[in-house]
């Protein structure tokens, strides 16, 4: 019944969804104001039915029903009910449903905190809303459905891969997903400028909240993915340039490019038609990682099962969605009208470097994600891209793209002082050299690559706490009057100083963890102690144990340093029943200063283990860094020019000024 | 119209035309080129408890084509290929040399028993060091050995019938010729 249902409602969204889709746009070009306020209850009605539709699939999975195909292929009534839920979306099917939940959570949204918004451009925002959630609800009810039954219902399910067991992956998706479908919100309010053919700063004011949300989500969402591939898989790697993680580390550095080109639409109503193209692209290459994830062209560790009949569908719709809107832009983008030029020593100046910097490595990313594919076809060559060649691509860019970091936000708008900036940034690049020259002399032997990194992260941070010193004019007056002026300062302007800082510790996480971890491989006994990255690790032996769904071998470490009385660590190798798979549970001690890393690994007959150990200096720091970047985009977007609605407000206090199309509503 | 603004569109369509090719003709689970036509790597291991005789690099060239199956007791997919692999050895198809790969000798000895046995030979890679060899990165996956023990293809998955109409049996037809 509950299938039935969840069936049903689906069906009910999909048809709301193409009236969401036609309706608004036919009254948008007539002038029509009740069929563009359409688009608004259309967009409540399709959440609705989409809500209901994962509901009855979470029953599904949270009863065990097993006259549910999906479920029988994903759950298990043995399983914690934490991984029953996150079953939900731990499939394809599932997965898919989810997309469209916050698809249509998004277009209620806009619906809802829109009503400042022009009617024109609210009805065609939403349309084009309407249209995406047309093309995923089709995909799913033609090609994965999530409710098909099966007959005879077997007495249990197959159970989850247990990879995927676990609470870092339970929300990774969730938060990926937050972030593509919010770069669908900026691709629709794009689409809708260039059909309109107008783009102006309060275009850009409604698009960058919406973009920096999308943002903050995929920071969060790619940081669990890196996280739980570096506990959970056992290697001690966080970042595999694996197509998967390319597939959503694109249109994160997209929208990285997309967050600071809108500032300059904002404030100069300059890099329109860029502005515009970086939304299609952004949303594009989540669409993109989507069809490479799952239609099967490429081999990867993290694929869904791929299925040619998915990928024809997707690809179809990636040439409607993309080449459609590419093709609009085209057409439209020459008509639009630019802005004023600008001195290339400007803020703005700053953050056109930054964009291109971004796209550059965005384009080297897709390059190499897709190379294998291009190869094979072209002389039937198999190979795959691996870590090679991103890291020699992508560091040469990344190095002047943190250069600049420190240097644009000193710049002032139209014409910024490049000698004035120099010598206020002295202290940053003193604090860069003496940091370097300090870890030459102290850790001899360092690699060049190492001082380099962390010379840039001393740069970036000293840089970035000197810029919002000055802003505050920090110890050039009384305290209290720089107290009044952090109050005053705009919250988006904290906000770009802490993610940058955040940015700056990722640097630090990844150049230490990576130039000076330490590491012990091989068979250990009983007894034996060795010494990793200046701790002891003292083996206490193996036991089997036995889990809620698994059997495991649980090793005993002693990890101390010097006389102190040191942490126990037990890695795991378990093996699960429902599937049968074996996974690795590394034991991690994390620290501010290192991560201790154990890993158990079969025995060798003869009472030893194989073991792997590991000293990872501040690794813990790649993920607070990519918190910290998070909490800088959130500090950002509760700024109350960015706040939704506020546009509308601040226009009418502020009387006239060039945006006429705000004035409505 | 200004054609740097169909730069864009016409880049896209580069790329969807190749991906749509990629998606009709390519497979990204192809064995990896260096392999194919190579002699099998060598080995020899010792048997599953009551499921011999063993297996060698020497066993492999019997002057006609076989199968090497790598296996598993805790492999789920295993079981999805093994109706059929019964099947075959029932209707005496080809013969199939199971390559048992980091598993426990008693429990793939007993899910041999509860399951049934299509192979002609059996060995136990306990530490996966011949898979490594081999290339596995996967288990269930299928080798197809020529008459002389090269490789000739292998199919990564489990083998359903479809998959042993359009990738084996070609193979077995043309050694038979």
């Amino acid at each position: 019944m509950v299938a039935e249902i969840g069936q049903f409602v689906l069906i009910l969204a999909l048809v709301t969804a193409c009236f969401q889709g036609a309706l608004p746009l036919i009254g948008a070009a007539r002038e029509n104001r009740p069929l563009m306020r359409f688009g608004d209850n259309a967009a409540f009605v399709q959440f609705a039915a989409i809500s209901g539709a994962f509901a009855c699939l979470t029953i599904g999975y949270v009863t065990s029903d097993f006259s549910i195909l999906n479920v029988v292929n994903n759950s298990h009534s043995l399983k914690p009910m934490l991984y029953k839920i996150s079953g939900v979306w731990g499939n394809h099917e599932g997965s898919l449903l989810l997309w469209s939940w916050i698809l249509a959570l998004f277009g209620m949204a806009v619906a809802f905190f829109g009503r400042n918004l022009p009617d024109s451009l609210k009805a065609r925002v939403l349309a084009i809303q309407g249209l995406i959630g047309v093309g995923f609800l089709m995909f799913i009810l033609f090609t994965s459905n999530p409710f098909e039954r099966i007959s005879p219902a077997p007495l249990d399910g197959n159970g989850l891969n247990p990879l995927l067991q676990d609470p870092g992956l339970a929300f990774h998706p969730p938060f990926l997903y937050l972030g593509y479908v919010g770069l669908s919100i900026t691709f629709s309010f794009a689409i809708a400028a260039l059909i309109e053919g107008r783009v102006d700063p309060a275009w850009a004011r409604w698009v960058r909240p919406w973009t920096l949300a999308a943002w903050g989500f995929l920071t969060i969402g790619i940081a669990l993915g890196s996280w739980w591939a570096y506990y959970e898989l056992g290697w001690g790697g966080w970042w595999f340039w694996d197509p998967v993680e390319n597939a959503s580390f694109m249109p994160w550095l997209a929208a990285t490019a997309l967050l600071h080109s809108a500032i300059v639409v904002e404030k100069r109503d300059a890099l329109k038609n860029w502005t515009i193209l970086l939304a299609i692209i952004a949303f594009s290459l989540s669409l993109l990682g989507t069809f490479l994830v799952r239609s099967g062209v490429l081999n990867s560790v993290h694929a869904f099962a791929s299925d040619p009949a998915r990928g024809v569908f997707i690809l179809i719709f990636l040439i409607f969605v993309i080449g459609g809107s590419l093709l609009l832009y085209g057409i439209r983008a020459p008509k639009m009208k630019g802005g004023g030029l600008f001195a290339p020593i400007s803020r703005e100046g700053s953050l056109v470097l930054n964009n291109l910097l971004l796209s550059t490595i965005t384009a080297t990313v897709l390059l190499g994600t897709l190379y294998p594919i291009f190869l094979d076809a072209f002389t039937g060559a198999k190979v795959s891209v691996g870590p090679p060649y991103f890291n020699a691509t992508f560091l040469p860019l990344a190095l002047p793209l943190v250069v600049a970091m420190a240097f644009g936000p000193f710049l002032a708008w139209k014409r910024g002082d490049l000698a004035g900036i120099v010598s206020r940034l002295k202290f940053a690049l003193f604090a860069a050299l003496a940091f370097s020259g300090f870890l030459w002399w102290w850790q001899t032997g360092t690699p060049v690559m190492a001082l380099l990194g962390m010379g840039l992260f001393a740069w970036l941070l000293v840089g970035s706490v000197l810029e919002w010193a000055e802003r505050i004019k920090l110890f050039r007056g009384p305290l209290a009057n720089s107290w009044k002026r952090m109050i005053q300062l705009p919250r988006s302007a904290h906000g770009m100083t802490v993610a940058h800082i955040g940015v700056a510790l990722v640097i630090l996480g990844i150049t230490a963890s990576e130039a000076w971890q330490s590491e012990h491989l091989g068979v250990m006994r009983p007894g034996e102690t060795v010494t990793v990255g200046g701790y002891d690790f003292r083996f206490d032996g193996a036991e089997a144990i036995t889990g809620p769904n698994y059997d495991a071998i649980q090793g005993t470490f002693l990890a101390y340093k010097g006389d102190n009385k040191g942490v126990y660590l037990y890695p795991e190798q378990r093996r699960y029943t429902d599937p049968p798979m074996e996974t690795t549970e590394a034991a991690i001690r994390p620290m501010l200063s290192a991560d201790l890393y154990t890993v158990i690994g079969e025995a060798d007959g003869d009472g030893g283990y194989a073991v792997r150990i590991y000293h990872k200096p501040f690794i813990s720091w790649i993920w607070i860094g990519a918190f910290v970047m998070f909490a800088g985009g959130a500090l950002s977007l509760s700024d109350r020019r960015l706040r939704l609605g506020a546009p509308g407000r601040a226009k009418r206090a502020s009387a006239v000024s060039s945006a006429p199309s705000e004035a409505k509503g | 119209m200004k054609l740097k603004f169909l730069v864009p569109v016409l880049t896209f369509a580069a790329i969807a035309v190749v991906l749509w090719y990629a998606l009709f003709n390519l497979n990204p689970t192809e064995i990896p080129s260096e392999l194919v036509s190579k002699p099998a790597p060598e080995f020899a291991l010792e048997p599953v408890p009551g499921y011999g005789p063993g297996l060698a690099q020497a066993d492999l060239a019997t002057g006609k084509v076989t199968l090497l199956n790598v296996f598993a007791s805790w492999c789920a997919a295993c079981m999805a290929e093994h109706p059929f692999f019964m099947e075959l050895k029932k209707q005496n198809v080809v013969e199939i040399y199971g390559l048992n790969y980091k598993d426990k000798p008693d429990a793939a000895a007993q899910w041999l028993d509860r399951h049934g046995n299509p192979y002609a030979r059996t060995g136990m890679d306990l530490k996966g060091r011949i898979g490594i060899d081999f290339g596995v990165y996967g288990v269930p996956e299928t080798f197809v050995i020529s008459a002389d023990g090269k490789i000739l293809d292998k199919i990564i998955g489990p083998v359903s019938k479809d998959m042993f109409d359009m990738r084996i049996r070609p193979l077995l037809n043309e050694a038979g010729s």
